[in-house]
């Protein structure tokens, strides 16, 4: 399956925004746990690598605009819907046994990363019921 | 939607990658419609029915005329 144009700056972007959070995520680590900085500068260098991820809702945002393709657009709507709704469920059901001390309470980011795992749920969806992820 | 645009498509001896080229989508979006998997927007069935120069009815079959048993 051949990469469409916005396909291939949507890669490009995730690409970017991915190595952007590992170089700041290290830098973080490195600077604000051996306490090197002060503490307006750790405030800064804390928020560059949420930064950074929330960079691929942007990139996604611009494939959804810039796809030309409808048939692969509404894959991406169907998975980040999917993506979402498996998020939310998850959160929602956590947050409740959280309350309760039942479980744990999580890092306020884990839902992110579900969220990039979920995508991956809704494209195996994707593909089972029409076939083709989308991925491409 | 059921469809002719296999049929169509077949008639003219082009491959799924040749009519996606010409209507500017995804070989896979022909797959779909094909199919029937995917019912494309107004525009884009417009477009597929000018490419073979006919009228959108003669390419898309009605779902309620479908259902009425009328074609």
């Amino acid at each position: 399956m051949s990469m469409s144009p916005a396909r291939k700056r949507y890669t490009l972007r995730l690409a970017a925004a991915m190595a952007a959070f590992l170089a700041t995520f290290a830098l973080a680590e490195y600077g604000i746990d051996r306490k090197q900085i002060g503490a307006v500068a750790a405030a800064v260098l804390a928020l560059l690598p949420g930064l950074c991820v929330t960079a691929v809702f942007w990139a996604l945002g611009r494939y959804l605009v810039e796809e030309k393709d409808e048939f692969r657009r509404m894959l991406l709507v169907r998975e980040i819907l999917i993506s979402t709704g498996i998020t939310m469920t998850v959160v929602t059901i956590w947050g409740f046994l959280a309350e309760y001390r039942i479980v744990p309470y999580g890092h306020a980011f884990y839902p992110i990363w579900l969220f990039f795992f979920a995508q991956g749920i809704g494209g195996i969806v994707n593909r089972l019921t029409y076939g083709d992820s989308g991925a491409c | 939607m059921e469809n002719r645009l296999r049929v169509l498509r077949a008639e003219q001896g082009w491959s799924q990658q040749q009519l996606a080229d010409k209507l500017e989508v995804s070989r896979q979006s022909v797959n779909a419609i094909e199919t029937g998997k995917y019912d494309p927007s107004l525009p884009l069935a417009f477009r597929i029915a000018e490419l073979f120069g006919l009228a959108i009815e003669q390419v898309f079959v009605s779902p309620s005329r479908r259902s009425s048993g009328a074609i």
